[in-house]
């Protein structure tokens, strides 16, 4: 018995717009272990949220395919489950909680009768079960007078407690795994530290894993055990949370670190990464990055680099290399000595 | 506006009628002042009820049309829901089937159902059903044989634009975040469809049906006379050619008033289905 939840080997999806194709994800390797918590950072369109979406069995059938590849969930490949199969899985085994808590509810149920739903499909339970059950769990995610909200309507709550409503819709069925697809990204500043607080909490509480998504690199060295950093549909770096923070080995990971803005400093202009992340479309040979790294040479453009593995560092970048490494080291003394 | 299509004396007196007897005529009825007195005249009798009285009959108007308001409500009601019985699922399917066969099938029908007009397939109507197959009758009302056919001609129209609406409020429910949320509540899809997407699209169609449903009442003129239906738009259209004012009149403004209240209903729906605007 392994002891990860969660283990994505390899995953390429397709998306199919009339004659157009394209892949948001290519050869995508990551997993989840128990009762940890994985961050994804990567900037919009990077494939974290397809990502997300593809463990949740949820992209669009008719536009979207599964290439290659698998999704263990418990040792079991998910990523071709039929829909029938794939539903008991989801808001009982899986659960996901989504970036829009304003959006994300039905405007036209009460708390109560969207709450219902996970316990009604997954668990046998009488009517006042299912009430206690959902009360008992808006109040661990401490939303007060949970006997009133749950006969509530979205609209007479506010972005925060939708969100604990969100995470308690999630929690129901006390699933091995919950995503958080960038969970406090529509949040006051205030709410967020609460919600990713009560995110941590109930982590531990559940003995459950946590994926989260996020472009935050602050959320994620307050949140995450482990780090997957994707670019362009790749996974280009993967390391334990603070050895990521301390010797980022991806030209990428180094960039978004050095966009955070530094809390004293009122330096004149921030920094950021020139250039955009290209299309899906425009991907052809070498390095995912290599248009817009500082670093790159001849052999970023032409072949695209392997996941190199130093420890428990993985990173995909020819700098990484040890026979690259021994040319730049044999460049640099033949400069120093002449 | 109505006094456009002329002098109404001149249909009831014969052509050579001597000038003295119209005249005499026209002071009788008040005709000979000027227009402005007349409306104003008007407007004091009908604010209290009073429409004036048929000039042909010389019964009054009001009574006259509202004896024809059920037959008119009978064939409207029936036609609003036959046409939501076939639209709304239709509408539902094509969405959730979007391009399919079925969908692309049912978006040719829906084109051609708005476009066909209703005294034309009224008329093939009759010419199939009543005079080659003789299975329903050709007009007339008092059973429900008599209903069918109108009732078929005016809810095609009604069917085609449900549908069509029906399945682009729902294709817009069924991107919504909160559909996906269900989805990943692990909610059938069945259900899915049947109660969360299908509450959400609600709201827009009530909007809908409420000014169809006028429309039916009121602009069913031209089914009621193909079909020699006894309803207000038949009357209307008889009075018309008769420039029998008094009776347009009221009839306008029973119509008028059938709008009104049904827009009040759709108002009260609205909050049925949609907690946000409810009144605490």
């Amino acid at each position: 018995m392994s002891d990860k939840v969660l283990q994505v080997n390899d995953l390429r999806i397709r998306f199919r717009n009339g004659k157009e194709t394209s892949q948001p994800i290519r050869g995508v390797n990551f997993h989840v272990k128990k009762g940890e918590t994985l961050g994804i950072v990567g900037e919009s369109g990077c494939g974290k949220s397809v990502t997300s979406l593809s463990v949740m069995g949820l992209l669009p059938i008719k536009t979207s395919e599964i290439v290659s590849g698998e999704i263990l969930f418990n040792n079991r490949d998910i990523s071709r489950l039929k829909e029938k199969e794939y539903r008991k899985l989801r808001g009982n085994e899986i659960s996901m909680i989504f970036q829009e808590p304003m959006t994300s509810l039905n405007p036209v149920f009460t708390i109560g009768e969207q709450l219902s739903e996970p316990l009604r499909q997954h668990k046998k339970m009488s009517k006042s079960e299912i009430r206690n059950n959902i009360i008992a769990v808006l109040k661990q995610v401490g939303l007060p007078r949970a006997e009133q909200i749950i006969d509530e309507y979205p609209h007479q709550l506010s972005g925060g407690m939708r969100q604990r409503v969100m995470i308690s819709l999630a929690l129901l069925c006390h699933p091995k795994l919950m995503i958080a697809d960038e969970p406090t990204t529509a949040l006051d500043v205030t709410i967020q530290a609460q919600i990713l607080e009560l995110l941590k909490e109930i982590k531990v509480k559940n003995e459950m894993s946590l994926m989260l998504i996020t472009h935050d690199l602050s959320v994620v060295a307050e949140m995450c055990d482990r780090v997957v950093v994707m670019y362009a549909g790749e996974v280009v770096e993967e390391a334990e949370v603070n050895e990521l923070f301390d010797r980022p080995l991806h030209p990428y990971t180094q960039g978004l670190m050095k966009s955070l803005p530094s809390n004293n400093e009122r330096k004149s202009k921030l920094f950021s990464i020139d250039g955009q992340v290209p299309k899906p479309s425009e991907i052809g040979e070498g390095c995912v990055f290599a248009n817009r790294c500082p670093f790159a040479f001849e052999k970023c453009f032409a072949e695209t680099p392997p996941a190199f593995n130093r420890g428990k560092h993985i990173s995909k970048c020819w700098l990484q290399d040890p026979a690259v490494k021994e040319v730049m080291q044999n460049e640099e003394r033949s400069i120093v000595n002449s | 506006m109505i006094r456009l299509s002329g002098d109404p004396t001149a249909l009831f007196l014969p052509p050579d009628a001597p000038r003295e007897q119209i005249e005499e005529y026209r002071e009788k009825l008040g005709f000979n002042r000027p227009i402005y007195v007349q409306y104003g005249d008007f407007m004091v009798n009908a604010v209290q009820g009073d429409f004036g009285q048929s000039l042909r009959s010389r019964e009054d108007a009001l009574p006259l049309v509202l004896d024809r308001l059920p037959a008119t409500f009978q064939l409207a009601i029936s036609a609003l829901v036959l046409s939501l019985l076939i639209s709304i699922p239709l509408g539902v399917l094509s969405a959730f089937r979007r391009n399919s066969i079925f969908d692309r099938i049912a978006v040719a029908f829906t084109v051609l159902g708005q476009a066909v007009p209703s005294f034309w397939l009224g008329l093939l109507l009759i010419y199939f059903f009543a005079a080659q197959l003789n299975m329903l009758p050709s007009g007339g009302a008092g059973s429900i044989t008599h209903l069918i056919l109108p009732m078929v001609t005016l809810a095609a129209y009604s069917v085609a634009r449900f549908t069509r609406f029906t399945r682009s409020t729902m294709l817009d429910v069924l991107r919504k975040d909160y559909i996906r949320t269900a989805k990943a509540s692990g909610v059938p899809t069945l259900r899915l469809i049947g109660r969360y997407a299908l509450k959400n699209s609600l709201i827009p169609i009530i909007t809908l049906v409420a000014l169809d449903l006028g429309t039916l009442l009121g602009g069913a003129v031209i089914t009621e006379v193909v079909f020699a239906w006894p309803g207000i738009g038949r009357l209307l259209m008889q009075s018309l050619m008769n420039r029998d004012f008094p009776i347009v009149l009221a009839g306008v403004f029973i119509i008028a008033l059938i709008y009104a209240v049904i827009n009040f209903i759709a108002d009260v729906l609205y909050a049925y289905v949609n907690p946000q605007i409810r009144v605490k």
